[in-house]
């Protein structure tokens, strides 16, 4: 039998996913343990028990010098930030889309610009938002709003233009306005693919985030890692890495739960 | 009551000549059938009476003034495929069209005036044979249900005049057998002029009370370009088929209208009332 048609079944399907994740654990932990088996004090592969120690001082114990639970508050702080700046490219994203699909004059308008403005590296405009908005929130929202509205939109307009030209033209023969057409044929189909858009660009939003917080922050998951870099504090870098995964996995699994709860008509009209 | 006229009628795009001299009468409550072989023009005739393409030359008519050049509440259409919104429920879709015209900003109806277009629009549920399917998505539904649902959605409003683009195209010959059966019945019922494009010659002289040919004379590689479809043939079904006659009926104490064909007495007494 050929390859391309060998399909695994469900244990096995298991099996085979958590491969990569048992490799990579082994491969890890072996090397960990042959370093520090050479050399106790060793940094930049630590054992599993100092991790957990580290991680039992930053989420569990307040900071003497703050406070505050640090990791609490760095992961409150991040996602403050990467939540609203998100909303906000939702927001405009969806308008805009909407705009641009429905009215070809908008389209002629602003297409050109999006395709122009989402191709300029957002974190090269990092400067400027410092120099123009200041080291504080506005600055890293801005960086990833900059950094995700472009691509939203455009891949939102571009799911507009594809709706069925049928869907419109029968939407005006029921009586819509263009406005109606807007509110009840596109924006409710938009929607789900919106979560669609905005689940890839979790990704460059994290990016973006961890990058602005690098550079100039006094709190953040980003922050702190770059912050302990200074010490080779590989024992809280490594916990940190894993808990950004876990936050942005997470949302990507919320986002794809909401699309299922909200928009259960969506499963069987998505191309597969 | 729609008569619609085309005068001299020419289509083309750039220098390609798609329908030249289409000089047509469509009487009111006719139920005309387009036929012919692929790419001889009908769907870019239906496409000129729906306000979506405008005529390079000539003009149409509908009941002596111009046609509106975009498609409106007048005419109603049924596509071979997506005619109904997959967002939309059964009941939401065949609702759509009242909210869409009766609320202008948010096009959702509230309170009363939703329980009235929701009692109409279950009755012609009923009507088109969807009863209990209400609250389904078109994708749970067959191509023969979606296509009734089409109808029913089209039919809501009221229109004038229903364009049908294939519309049974893709049904198989049992399925279609039963919805031909409910189509000569809705025209029979409500006050519409029908213009039906088709590729199945026993359909259309099955529905139709006339059948206009489209065809190309001219078909030489090095004159296509050049020579457009024309009507080759334009035939009246023998015996005359006439659709029945809606008759405001004066006992009717809320002031509806009724089928007077001796179709369904009460059935479809509020489609009368729509399109009156």
């Amino acid at each position: 039998m050929r390859l391309m048609n060998v399909r695994p079944g469900r244990a096995a399907s298991l099996y085979l996913a958590a491969l990569p994740f048992v490799l990579l654990a082994v491969a890890y932990f072996t090397g960990s343990a042959v370093r520090l088996a050479d050399n106790p004090s060793d940094k930049l592969l630590p054992a599993l028990s100092s991790m957990i120690e580290s991680v039992r001082t930053m989420a569990f114990e307040t900071d003497a010098r703050t406070g505050s639970i640090l990791m609490l508050t760095d992961t409150l702080s991040s996602l403050v930030r990467l939540l609203s700046a998100l909303a906000i490219s939702t927001a405009l994203a969806v308008v805009f889309a909407i705009v641009i699909g429905v009215l070809p004059t908008a389209n002629a308008l602003l297409a050109p610009f999006v395709s122009f403005s989402s191709m300029v590296p957002p974190l090269a405009l990092l400067p400027i938002l410092f120099i123009v908005m200041g080291l504080g929130e506005n600055s890293k929202i801005a960086l990833i709003v900059i950094g995700t509205l472009p691509c939203i939109i455009r891949d939102l307009a571009m799911k507009v233009l594809e709706l069925p030209r049928e869907q419109l033209i029968k939407a005006q023969t029921l009586g819509a306005s263009t406005w109606l057409v807007s509110v009840r044929v596109v924006l409710p189909q938009i929607l789900p693919r919106l979560i669609d858009s905005l689940r890839l660009q979790l990704g460059p939003a994290w990016l973006f985030l961890i990058a602005a917080e690098a550079i100039a922050s006094d709190s953040g998951l980003g922050y702190r890692i770059f912050l302990v870099r200074r010490y080779l504090a590989m024992d809280v870098i490594i916990p940190y890495v894993l808990w950004i995964t876990l936050l942005a996995f997470a949302m990507d699994a919320g986002l794809r739960l909401l699309q299922r709860r909200l928009f259960p008509w969506f499963a069987a009209v998505r191309p597969a | 009551m729609s008569a619609i006229r085309f005068e001299n009628v020419w289509k083309e795009y750039g220098d390609h000549i798609v329908l030249e001299q289409i000089t047509l009468d469509v009487a009111p409550r006719a139920f005309v059938a387009l036929v012919g072989p692929s790419g001889c023009g009908k769907t870019t005739f239906l496409r000129m009476l729906l306000g979506e393409e405008t005529p390079t030359r000539g003009q149409i008519l509908v009941n002596g003034s111009p046609l509106k050049a975009e498609p409106d509440a007048d005419r109603g259409v049924v596509f071979q495929r997506y005619s109904v919104f997959p967002h939309l429920t059964v009941l939401q879709n065949v609702m759509l069209g009242r909210e869409l015209q009766q609320a202008r900003v948010l096009g959702h109806l509230f309170g009363s005036r939703r329980r009235k277009v929701r009692d109409e629009a279950m009755a012609l549920l009923a009507e088109v044979g969807l009863a209990g399917h209400e609250s389904k998505y078109p994708a749970a539904l067959s191509g023969g249900m979606q296509q009734r649902l089409a109808l029913a959605q089209a039919i809501m409003c009221g229109p004038k005049v229903l364009l049908l683009d294939e519309p049974f195209g893709a049904l198989d010959p049992g399925i279609r057998a039963d919805i031909h059966l409910l189509m000569k019945r809705l025209w029979h019922e409500t006050d519409l002029t029908v213009v039906m494009v088709t590729h199945d010659l026993a359909e259309a002289f099955e529905l139709a009370t006339r059948v206009v040919a489209f065809e190309r004379h001219r078909n030489r590689p090095e004159e296509r370009e050049r020579y457009g479809a024309t009507i080759s043939r334009d035939i009246e079904i023998f015996p005359r088929r006439v659709a029945s006659a809606i008759r405001p009926a004066p006992s009717a104490p809320d002031g509806t209208t009724r089928p007077a064909g001796g179709f369904n007495q009460d059935g479809l007494v509020h489609l009368a009332k729509a399109s009156s």
